[in-house]
C-alpha cells in the first residue's frame, strides 16, 4: 500500500482498470442488455465498426475542428467586447442589464432557431459555439477590468504612458490570469455548443453520430462518441492549461 | 526644482451629494534639493496632496507649482512612490525598473543602461532577471525606488513608503533611501504618519490638522546627517523633536481622551 499511496499516478491507473473490469463483467453478470449497456469488449468493437462503416474519422476531426473555430471566434468576441466594455463605464452601465439577461439565457435552446435561419449545415452549431462561449470570457475580462489596481493605473499616469500604453502595458497583463480562467471554462462549453449544434441538426459529426445510434437503440455506438467528445474536451482543456502555465509563469504556486 | 503650494484647497464629492473637504489653505514651499516630511492624523488629507502633485488630479482652489509652472496634469518632473511597491508582477525586476522610461520614446538600450545603473544604486545588483514574486517587502521597495529613480524625476513625493515593512528592515531602508536621495541629491516630499522617520529624514516637518488638513506647524530639525538617517537616530535631540511633534498632533489629550 505504501507503494500506492506515494504515487497517486499508479492509483489513478488501477482505478481506471479497476472500472473497465467492472464494466466487463458487471452488465451480463445483472442481465442488461447490450442495448442499454454494452459491455468494455463489444463498445470496442463497436468502435472497430465506425471506423470502418461510418467515416468516424472524418466525423470527429468535423466535430473537433468546429470546436476549435467555435472557441476561438467565440473568445476572441467575448474578449474584445469585455476589453471594450471595461473601458467605457457609461456603455458597460448601458449594457450590462442585456449582458446578464443574454448570460442567463440557455444558449443550446437557441439551436432550433439557428437551424430555422440557417438550415441543416454547419453554421447553426458554429453559432451555438460561438454563443455559449461567449458570455464566460466576456463576464471574466470585464470583471477583471474592473478590478485593475486603481494605484498602478495612477502611476501609469503619472509616468505620462497613452491609454493606449496603459491597456497594453497594465489593464491587459493584469486581466490575463481571468481571461485565461474563462478561457479554460469556455474550452468545456466549446464542446457542449458542438454537441448540442449536431444532435439537433447536422449530418455530421459526434453530435450527429449520437442523435443515429440512439435511433437504432445502438448505446455502443452513443458511448463511443460521448468517449471522443470527452477526449476532444480534454484535448483543448489541455492546451489552454500548457499555455496558461506558460504565460502565467510570474504567479508563485504552492506545491501541494 | 522648487515645489510650491499655494493656498491649496481640495474638495471632493461624497455619494450622498454633499462636499468633503480634504485639505485647506495649503501654503508652502519645498526649495531645490531639500527633504521635507508631512506628518498628521489619519485621514488629514496627506494623500490627497501626494495626487495633486503628481497631476492626477487637479485642487477646487489654488495651484500647485513646480519650479514655478502650475501643475495641469501628469509631468515628467515628478515620481511618486507609494506604500504598496507597484511593481508589476508579470515583469522582471529590470524590465519593472524600465517601465517609467518607455512612455517617453527612450531607445531601449539606453533604458536597460539607466535601470542597470539604479538597480546597482539601490543595492539590487543581481537581481534584474528576478521576478517581484521572488524579493523580499524591502527589496521590492528598493526596486521601486530604482523605478522612480530612473525616470530622473527632479521632485520624488514618497507616500508612506516604509509603512509595511518590518521595524529592522524599516531603518536599514530609510538610511538606503535617505543616502540615494541626497546622492541624487532630488527635491523630496516624504508623506508619513511615524514621527520618528520624519525626524530621521527631513530638513522640515509640517504638520497638518485633522481634516479638513491644514498646516498648524512647521520645525526645522536643525540635526546633521540627513543622509544618514541610522546616524542621526542615535543623537539625544532626536527624542526632543518628536515630543514636539508628538504635543502639536495633541496626542497627550487624545490618549486621555480613549
Amino acid at each position: 500500500m505504501q507503494i500506492l499511496r506515494n504515487n497517486h499516478w499508479l492509483m489513478t491507473v488501477l482505478v481506471l482498470v479497476g472500472v473497465i473490469v467492472l464494466w466487463e463483467v458487471l452488465p451480463p453478470a445483472l442481465g442488461v442488455p447490450r442495448f442499454i449497456i454494452p459491455t468494455f469488449s463489444q463498445t470496442l468493437d463497436e468502435l472497430g465498426r465506425m471506423w470502418r462503416q461510418e467515416d468516424l474519422l472524418a466525423n470527429t476531426a468535423s466535430t473537433a475542428l468546429f470546436t476549435v473555430l467555435g472557441f476561438v471566434l467565440g473568445s476572441v468576441l467575448g474578449a474584445a467586447i469585455g476589453y471594450l466594455l471595461g473601458m467605457s463605464e457609461f456603455w458597460e452601465k448601458v449594457l450590462s442589464p442585456y449582458i446578464l439577461a443574454l448570460q442567463i439565457a440557455p444558449k443550446v435552446a437557441f439551436a432550433p432557431l439557428f437551424i430555422m435561419w440557417f438550415g441543416f449545415n454547419s453554421m447553426p452549431k458554429l453559432l451555438v459555439t460561438v454563443l455559449i462561449v461567449f458570455f464566460p470570457v466576456l463576464v471574466n475580462v470585464l470583471q477583471a477590468m474592473k478590478t485593475v489596481d486603481r494605484d498602478i493605473l495612477n502611476l501609469a499616469r503619472a509616468y505620462t504612458l497613452t491609454r493606449w500604453q496603459i491597456f497594453w502595458k497594465v489593464q491587459f497583463p493584469s486581466t490575463l490570469p481571468s481571461l485565461m480562467a474563462g478561457l479554460r471554462i469556455a474550452s468545456t462549453l466549446a464542446v457542449i455548443g458542438v454537441t448540442v449544434g449536431e444532435l439537433v441538426g447536422g449530418n455530421t459529426g459526434l453530435g450527429f453520430l449520437i442523435s443515429f445510434g440512439s435511433g437504432q437503440a445502438n448505446a455502443a455506438m452513443v458511448f463511443n462518441a460521448i468517449i471522443l467528445l470527452t477526449l476532444i474536451g480534454i484535448a483543448l482543456y489541455s492546451v489552454l492549461t500548457w499555455v496558461e502555465a506558460r504565460l502565467l509563469h510570474y504567479i508563485p504556486r504552492s506545491d501541494h | 526644482m522648487a515645489l510650491e503650494y499655494r493656498g491649496v484647497r481640495k474638495e471632493f464629492h461624497t455619494a450622498k451629494g454633499g462636499a468633503l473637504t480634504a485639505v485647506k489653505d495649503i501654503t508652502f514651499r519645498v526649495e531645490e534639493g531639500e527633504f521635507v516630511a508631512v506628518v498628521g492624523p489619519s485621514g488629514c488629507g496627506k494623500s490627497t496632496l501626494l495626487s495633486m502633485t503628481a497631476g492626477l488630479y487637479q485642487p477646487t482652489a489654488g495651484e500647485v507649482l513646480v519650479s514655478n509652472e502650475p501643475v495641469t496634469g501628469p509631468n515628467a518632473h515628478v515620481g511618486f512612490m507609494l506604500q504598496k511597491d507597484l511593481l508589476l508582477p508579470w515583469r522582471s525586476i529590470l524590465a519593472n525598473i524600465e517601465f517609467g522610461l518607455e512612455a517617453r520614446g527612450v531607445p531601449r538600450a539606453i533604458r536597460r543602461e539607466r535601470a542597470m545603473r539604479e538597480l546597482a544604486h539601490c543595492h539590487l545588483a543581481g537581481f534584474e532577471n528576478h521576478y517581484p514574486y521572488q524579493l523580499s517587502g524591502g527589496m521590492r521597495q528598493r526596486a521601486a525606488l530604482a523605478r522612480t529613480l530612473a525616470i530622473d524625476p527632479e521632485i520624488i513625493l514618497l507616500d508612506e513608503p516604509f509603512s509595511a515593512l518590518d521595524a529592522q528592515t524599516k531603518l536599514l531602508l530609510q538610511n538606503s533611501f535617505g543616502k540615494t536621495i541626497a546622492a541624487a541629491k532630488k527635491t523630496t516630499l516624504l508623506i508619513t504618519h511615524d514621527l520618528s522617520e520624519a525626524v530621521l529624514m527631513s530638513d522640515r516637518i509640517l504638520i497638518l490638522s485633522e481634516r479638513p488638513g491644514t498646516i498648524v506647524a512647521e520645525i526645522r530639525v536643525d540635526l546633521p546627517h540627513r543622509d544618514e538617517p541610522l546616524k542621526r537616530r542615535l543623537m539625544p535631540e532626536v527624542g526632543q523633536y518628536a515630543a514636539q511633534l508628538f504635543q502639536h498632533l495633541k496626542l497627550e489629550e487624545k490618549a486621555d481622551a480613549a
